[in-house]
């Protein structure tokens, strides 16, 4: 039996943030009932799935899972507790649990209190991953976040004190108006906390977004957007202090200490099987991609949920290997490309290879092809070469 | 078919500026002689290819007999040969006014005479044609009649009292122009029974019946089985069907005689052998002299066109060719660039000759196509007293061997309201005008006289002036002459290789300018790299402007949420996606417009 990874989707928050363009909105009380029911019933539809993996990790997302009623939480990870080890597959009943590891779910801090932790810790939620984005008031004003620097310390401590052992903070650079130096002043308040696992992205305009007219390409307060050498500069400089507090970089943007990275997100960039409940949910099933339907009221039906996005052939699964690996630091092993492909890694992408390595954003070290720093700076280049 | 009477033939053309309703008098003409009924009529019959009708300009002459019951009661053969409505196709017109006794001169009736009114109208009075004045669009709340009347008496110089003032658009009074047709407009002439001699105006290959030959009969007679020869390309055939002009369709008859305009089609493959302006002979009686006034066409403006996907270079060549069926003036040969790959050399008569072509390749074709800055045709002089004509600047010899270069030259006529002379002259000036005269039509209208040098025009002078006068400037312009220039090849390095494809020959006064623009603009377009990009323009091994697209320093991708891996291959397949319409130098990935940004330097 093979290992995957289960992603549950809350498309609910109480506010959109500035720069966000992904599937979330406040939704009524009423809504969210239903949407829950609905998950619920798609969990349960698919118990024959669940049962053929192991499950190993789970990760709740939004949106804002900690927006929702936290029995609401409950009664979802009890359902898929139910479906996870609900068919007899050989091993005693409820023996399919014992594979589950890490049990993530996103928090804003805005939202959360004691009680409600205290009942995902019951829950079997094992690892918090917390949105602060920024330690400095106005950074976080200008995004449109709902919580202060001052409201998410307070919820971390109070989530070490209700047990929480393996806590991720999720960070942001090249925010509008953000200094090199207010950056790192957020680094060092974070580091301070020695949170298990840090998540830093740089801010990207995205169409549709009340940043994009601010900051976008047409954009009416486009040079508060610091520049790409400033941006990079941040990016170094999580890098460096990260690692000087011992956090290892093992993705583009992910940092953990020794043990602590998260499996979930690794599972993607393995290319390891996950099942997406919930709106918009991806999924990744023997070698097809689906994704579920983004209209709200055709999920609550529960018709047709699931998609049908791209069956992977060699070609993609190859193209895959490549451009989701890479954004691991450890690279790519050459020996397992050919091992799953039956070519090796220079048969197929000779030309890419060396012209990347040429360029000093790809380098080879014991059987691994990996980035540079240089090709991490333009990874996005580097990994669409790798299109065939 | 019975005999018919030549006294009963008028043989006609309209001629006009453009916009002033040449098609659409056409079509009214046709319209009420009844050849189609109204229902039938698509609006500007003559008008066949989808472009012309989209351009409002009529690019191959067209040719529809009609049969017209005047008031005197007697039935007349009328010949409407439409022309070609653009200064490219000024040789087309030509023969096309050689092939009748008269013609219609249009002249809207608010913008009264323009540029092309008047070289038309002379082109007309040069043939000996009668000229017809028609007042057109006094429908319209600014036309004043009266003062065009009093324009065509005073500048032209014929009689325009009577003229029909018509609204060919509403079809108000077209019967005074059939009426006039028949009353002002001579009857052909010719003997029937002299040895065979007609003008070749057109021609058009059918894939059922080879080429058609359009002509005019001025003696002789043809019919099926005469062995016809076509003086000036020497080829001999028999004829295996002569024939008439229906409205988009040819009707064949038994022959044709002095007088009568019709078609002819043999065993032919090529226009080219069925040259615009030869004469059509009989081959076992041939005439004394064969007409006058036969030139070849050459192109006057060169480029190159590549197919975007280098394996689509068969498919541009079928296509070429299948153009040039109907096109003899276009012209191609295989070239390689080294940017570009292999593609073809064409040769146009002007700029929207090659627009049309290009256009036409792109629709009917599906090509996706790179086309190079157009260009004209330089006559360098070498050292060694040799003259060889250059129209790829990457043929250009070597500095050293090079006595003089000379450049074509056009004579131009622009018409202009008095207010709009100052830039209009500023605009001459700058693109290195030698100012010949200016006369003033009336109070408010100037004709102002200037000797261009042709590659200063066809990029966007037409443009340049219609936005400097607001849009009231007209334009005509015909072939001056070859004249000695300071001409320099300008290069572009990008990432300091030469892109040959990129390389153009410009006045040495402008060079500096030029170069300078083409660097901005060429900074524009280039994405840019994971590494610097200098951009050089230089003149042999002299850099005279320089620009650079800076490193890209980042380009990370979002984060994934829940997994969506979807969305990042999508997003990797549009970066992707754009690389494919680029082509590689070197390490430098072109976008393909790059390649005619030089015809934009003067945009502002």
């Amino acid at each position: 039996m093979s290992k995957a990874g289960v992603y549950i989707h809350i498309p609910f928050c109480e506010r959109k943030c500035n720069y966000c363009d992904f599937l979330s909105k406040p939704g009524t009380r009423q809504l969210q009932k239903e949407y829950v029911q609905a998950l619920k019933k798609e969990i349960a539809d698919k118990k024959e799935l669940l049962s053929g993996y192991m499950i190993e990790t789970v990760f709740i997302g939004g949106g804002t899972p900690s927006f929702l009623e936290p029995s609401d939480i409950r009664e979802i990870l009890r359902v898929l507790w139910e479906n996870i080890a609900s068919v007899d597959n050989g091993f005693c009943r409820g023996g399919g649990l014992a594979d589950v590891k890490e049990i993530t779910m996103e928090a804003n801090p805005g939202t959360l209190t004691r009680e409600k932790l205290m009942i995902y810790k019951e829950a079997g939620i094992n690892r918090i991953s917390m949105g602060l984005q920024s330690a400095n008031n106005e950074e976080l004003k200008e995004l449109g976040r709902i919580h202060t620097y001052e409201q998410f310390l307070e919820n971390y401590q109070v989530a070490r004190e209700c047990g929480f052992d393996n806590i991720n903070i999720d960070l942001m650079s090249a925010l509008p108006g953000q200094t090199v130096e207010s950056y790192e002043e957020t680094l060092r308040k974070v580091v301070a906390l020695k949170p298990e696992h840090i998540s830093a992205y740089s801010l990207i305009i995205e169409e549709g977004t009340p940043f994009y007219d601010k900051y976008g390409p047409k954009g009416t307060a486009t040079n508060r957007i610091p520049s790409e050498e400033t941006d990079r500069k941040m990016y170094h400089l999580t890098g460096k202090l990260l690692k000087e507090q011992g956090y290892h970089r093992y993705e583009i943007s992910n940092y953990a200490r020794e043990g602590k990275e998260c499996e979930h997100n690794l599972f993607y960039w393995s290319g390891v099987d996950y099942i997406g409940f919930g709106l918009g949910a991806a999924s990744l099933i023997q070698n097809v991609r689906y994704k579920n339907t983004v209209d709200m009221k055709q999920y609550l039906l529960q018709e047709d949920v699931r998609k049908v996005e791209y069956v992977l052939d060699k070609t993609m699964r190859m193209e895959e290997f490549m451009f989701l690996g890479l954004r691991k630091m450890q690279g790519v092993r050459k020996d397992t490309f050919a091992e799953l492909f039956g070519q090796t890694v220079e048969e197929v992408y000779k030309e890419e290879i060396m012209q990347l390595k040429n360029l000093d954003l790809l380098e080879e070290s014991k059987g691994y092809l990996r980035l540079t720093e240089q090709g991490i700076d333009v990874s996005n280049t580097v990994l669409a070469k790798f299109l065939l | 078919m019975a005999y018919i009477d030549q006294d009963k033939i008028r043989n006609f053309c309209i001629v006009a500026h453009i916009d002033h309703g040449k098609s659409t008098l056409a079509d009214r003409i046709i319209e009420k002689t009844g050849l189609l009924t109204s229902r039938e009529m698509q609006a500007q019959v003559l008008d066949n290819m989808d472009l012309e009708r989209e351009r409002g300009i009529t690019i191959k002459a067209q040719t529809v007999r009609i049969v017209y019951k005047a008031k005197d009661g007697e039935e007349y053969i009328f010949n409407l040969i439409d022309t070609p409505g653009h200064v490219d196709f000024n040789y087309e017109v030509s023969r096309s006014l050689a092939a009748c006794e008269g013609a219609i001169l249009i002249v809207d009736a608010a913008q009264g005479i323009e540029a092309q009114t008047l070289a038309n109208c002379y082109l007309a009075i040069d043939h000996d044609l009668e000229v017809m004045p028609v007042i057109n669009k006094i429908d319209l709340p600014s036309a004043d009649p009266a003062r065009v009347i009093n324009e065509i008496e005073d500048i032209i110089g014929i009689e325009a009292e009577d003229a029909p003032q018509i609204s060919a658009k509403m079809g108000t009074n077209i019967e005074d122009v059939l009426e006039q047709i028949v009353k002002k407009i001579p009857a052909p002439s010719g003997d029937p029974n002299k040895p065979l001699k007609a003008l070749i105006f057109d021609s058009l290959y059918d894939a059922y019946k080879g080429v058609i030959i359009f002509c005019r009969i001025f003696d002789g007679t043809v019919k099926k089985g005469t062995k016809m020869r076509l003086v000036a390309s020497g080829k001999e055939e028999e004829v295996v069907e002569v024939g008439t002009f229906g409205a988009g369709q040819f009707i064949p008859c038994d022959e044709l005689s002095a007088g009568m305009v019709g078609y002819i089609t043999a065993s032919l493959k090529n226009v080219k052998d069925t040259r615009v302006g030869d004469t059509v002979t009989d081959a076992n009686n041939p005439c004394e002299e064969p007409l006058e006034g036969y030139k070849k066409v050459n192109p006057m403006v060169y480029c190159g066109m590549y197919p975007a996907d280098g394996a689509k270079y068969p498919d541009l060549r079928d296509a070429l060719e299948k153009l040039q069926l109907n096109d003899a003036s276009l012209q191609f040969e295989p070239e390689t660039s080294i940017a570009l790959g292999f593609g073809f050399r064409c040769g146009f008569l002007g700029l929207l000759h090659l627009e049309i072509i290009q256009e036409r390749l792109e629709r009917e074709y599906n090509l996706d196509l790179v086309t190079t800055a157009p260009g004209v045709i330089y006559q360098v002089y070498k050292t060694n007293g040799e003259m060889i004509e250059i129209t790829n600047p990457s043929n250009l010899p070597d500095p050293s061997e090079i006595d003089h270069m000379e450049e074509p030259f056009v004579s131009a006529e622009i018409m202009v309201t008095t207010e709009f002379v100052g830039p209009i002259m500023k605009l001459c000036q700058e693109r290195r005008g030698v100012y010949i005269g200016m006369e003033y039509i009336e109070q408010t209208r100037a004709l102002l006289k200037y000797d261009l040098p042709l590659n200063e025009i066809i990029y966007d002078f037409f443009d340049a002036l219609k936005s400097r006068s607001r849009g009231y400037a007209s334009f005509d312009y015909e072939f001056k002459g070859y004249v000695p220039s300071t001409l320099v090849k300008l290069d572009i390095l990008i990432n300091k290789e030469e892109v040959d494809a990129l390389s153009f020959i410009v006045h040495s006064e402008t060079a500096y300018e030029r170069a300078r623009k083409m660097c901005e603009k060429l900074k524009e377009e280039i994405p840019r790299h994971l590494f610097e990009i200098p951009i050089q323009a230089a003149v042999g091994s002299k850099v005279i402007a320089r620009e650079t697209v800076k490193a890209m320093r980042k380009d990370v991708l979002a984060k994934c949420y829940g997994g969506d891996i979807s969305r990042k291959r999508k997003l990797l397949e549009k970066q992707k996606e754009g690389k494919k319409r680029m082509r590689q130098i070197g390490n430098v990935e072109i976008p393909q417009k790059a390649f005619m940004s030089v015809l934009k330097l003067d945009d502002e």
